[in-house]
């Protein structure tokens, strides 16, 4: 498929709303970390070297299309793109800021419906992730796990039988498995128990960030719930943890939403529809306070508070209002003030056609 | 880029402030930034787990606590050494996991937990496992043979190892 498909549109595989508990959980993830045997890894590999993974992958790839089960995945060179685009991957989740820091000799795989991609020379040769819809980590991890299989048939993995998979950072190896859910949780933290019960995830050897990885902030209440340990545990025994603090976690979220709607409905109806009221007037919004209040407005759809948006154009926004997407819909470079004109815009237009 | 402060060390965190409505940006090594104390609230979104680990294998190793270096070992495959991993905070090859090995153990128990791995196995090093598992078996069983002098028993079991080994080294290719 021409990647020009996948960077125009907005819309992705885990932006269909339609896994279980949707109304809270935006998506779920889950990826595994792995290694050639005997090459070094990524960042002591000359361009030479990283080309050479990359179509030892490719091979691979093209091998695993020859046969069944999988719907047909394409090799994308990071470094033959502009750079924009490889922003627009960042900000579909396709690829992490890590990856496209430095191109040469980078690659993404990627699979049609955008349900699966794989990093090539991440910090590991492999970062196969899967990305559902909702909360879906068993489901996510049996298509990472079938994924790792036919990788595993053409490439010769770094597997030991007392560390396991053998990953560049000490902090993935054995399982080498990250599996992490988003959560929006704008009831939590308006109640200021956000901190309260997300701290006490993390002793349970879970970990929470903002919305894009490692050391960003949580932005429009979005929070990423993901495991820590990958020695000793057992991918299964992972999953079932996670799900079960994700479980607390959205049940702790409702239970505060129908307090709020109980005892604050008129607090939260006038949030709400201020929120609404802006976004669907506005000429002129920054990122920060379009995701500020497209929190908002999200909460008052869930609550039936607002005019029905369908949940996919809500987790649309979150993708197409982001600076580079915005950039490359336009087709020109865009300075601030022109970027937050053509992002008020397309808001006003996602909420009126929806 | 070396450290602003000090001008030694090279420059491994970026700070960003907000002084007065004015952003002010620096970037300093581990070090001058834990002694600012604004290590953990201005980080930089690329500013990884590797420079932490890297901060807490320096500490361990300024303190003294870790284990005897290993000096001069190299591995072979990737020329990485252990002072390369505390550095940089990570490993150059999966080699360097069985070059580092002891050493290594103690630094997974502490972030990890655990120094083992439990859970998925690559199928086809999964097979291969099986049979150096069955070999290391079918070798004390050899032994405890030669000193019980059962000569007949130590010659069967010879064959089985061979074939085996045999077995294992064609499996590979």
């Amino acid at each position: 498929m021409p990647l020009d498909k996948v960077l125009q549109r907005a819309a992705s595989g885990w932006t269909s709303g339609s896994g279980p508990e949707a109304d809270i959980v935006i998506s779920t993830r889950v990826r595994l970390a792995r290694n050639l045997a005997g090459v070094p890894f990524p960042h002591l590999l000359p361009v030479d070297g990283l080309n050479q993974v990359v179509s030892d992958v490719s091979r691979a790839v093209a091998s695993i299309n020859s046969g069944r089960g999988w719907g047909k995945l394409d090799t994308y060179p990071l470094d033959s793109m502009p750079a924009l685009d490889r922003k627009v991957l960042v900000e579909k989740h396709l690829v992490s800021p890590q990856h496209i820091s430095e191109p040469w000799g980078r690659a993404l795989v990627l699979k049609e419906d955008e349900s699966a991609s794989i990093m090539v020379n991440e910090e590991d040769h492999l970062r196969i992730q899967c990305l559902f819809p909702g909360l879906q980590l068993e489901e996510a991890w049996v298509a990472a796990s079938g994924l790792d299989d036919s990788f595993e048939e053409h490439l010769p993995y770094a597997f030991s039988g007392s560390r396991g998979y053998l990953t560049c950072c000490p902090t993935n190896v054995g399982t080498g498995l990250r599996a992490s859910v988003m959560l929006h949780l704008p009831g939590l933290v308006m109640t200021d128990a956000a901190g309260r019960v997300l701290g006490a995830t993390n002793k349970l050897g879970l970990v929470v960030r903002g919305m894009y990885g490692e050391g960003t902030q949580a932005s429009g209440n979005l929070f990423q719930i993901s495991n820590q340990v990958t020695l000793g545990q057992s991918e299964e025994e992972v999953v079932r943890s996670l799900l079960g603090v994700a479980k607390q976690v959205i049940d702790q979220e409702r239970h505060t939403r129908e307090a709020l709607v109980k005892d604050a409905a008129l607090q939260v109806s006038d949030r709400v529809g201020r929120a609404y009221g802006i976004l669907t007037n506005a000429h002129v919004i920054s990122s920060e306070e379009a995701i500020k209040l497209w929190s908002d407005v999200r909460l008052g759809v869930d609550l039936g508070l607002l005019p029905g948006v369908p949940t996919p154009v809500l987790n649309e926004m979150i993708v197409a209002t982001r600076a580079s997407f915005l950039q490359r819909r336009a087709q020109m470079p865009l300075d601030p003030l022109q970027r937050d004109a053509v992002r008020a815009d397309l808001i006003r237009k996602m909420l009126a056609t929806s | 880029m070396l450290c602003e402060l000090c001008g030694k060390r090279p420059a491994t965190v970026h700070v960003t402030k907000v002084v007065n409505n004015e952003k002010v940006e620096h970037d300093l090594c581990q070090q001058c930034a834990r002694e600012q104390g604004d290590l953990g609230v201005f980080l930089n979104p690329m500013f990884s787990i590797n420079n932490l680990l890297s901060a807490l294998l320096d500490d361990e190793e300024r303190r003294g606590r870790s284990l005897p270096a290993p000096t001069g070992v190299r591995c072979a495959t990737c020329n990485f050494t252990y002072s390369d991993f505390a550095r940089v905070g990570r490993l150059g090859c999966s080699d360097c996991y069985e070059v580092f090995g002891d050493r290594l153990d103690a630094v997974l128990r502490r972030i990890q937990g655990s120094s083992e791995h439990v859970g998925k196995s690559p199928r086809r090093a999964a097979a291969g496992l099986h049979v150096k598992k069955e070999i290391d078996g079918l070798r004390r069983q050899l032994e405890l043979a030669v000193r019980q002098e059962a000569y007949e028993k130590a010659a069967q079991l010879r064959d089985r190892i061979r074939l085996l080994e045999k077995q294992e080294s064609t499996g590979e290719k």
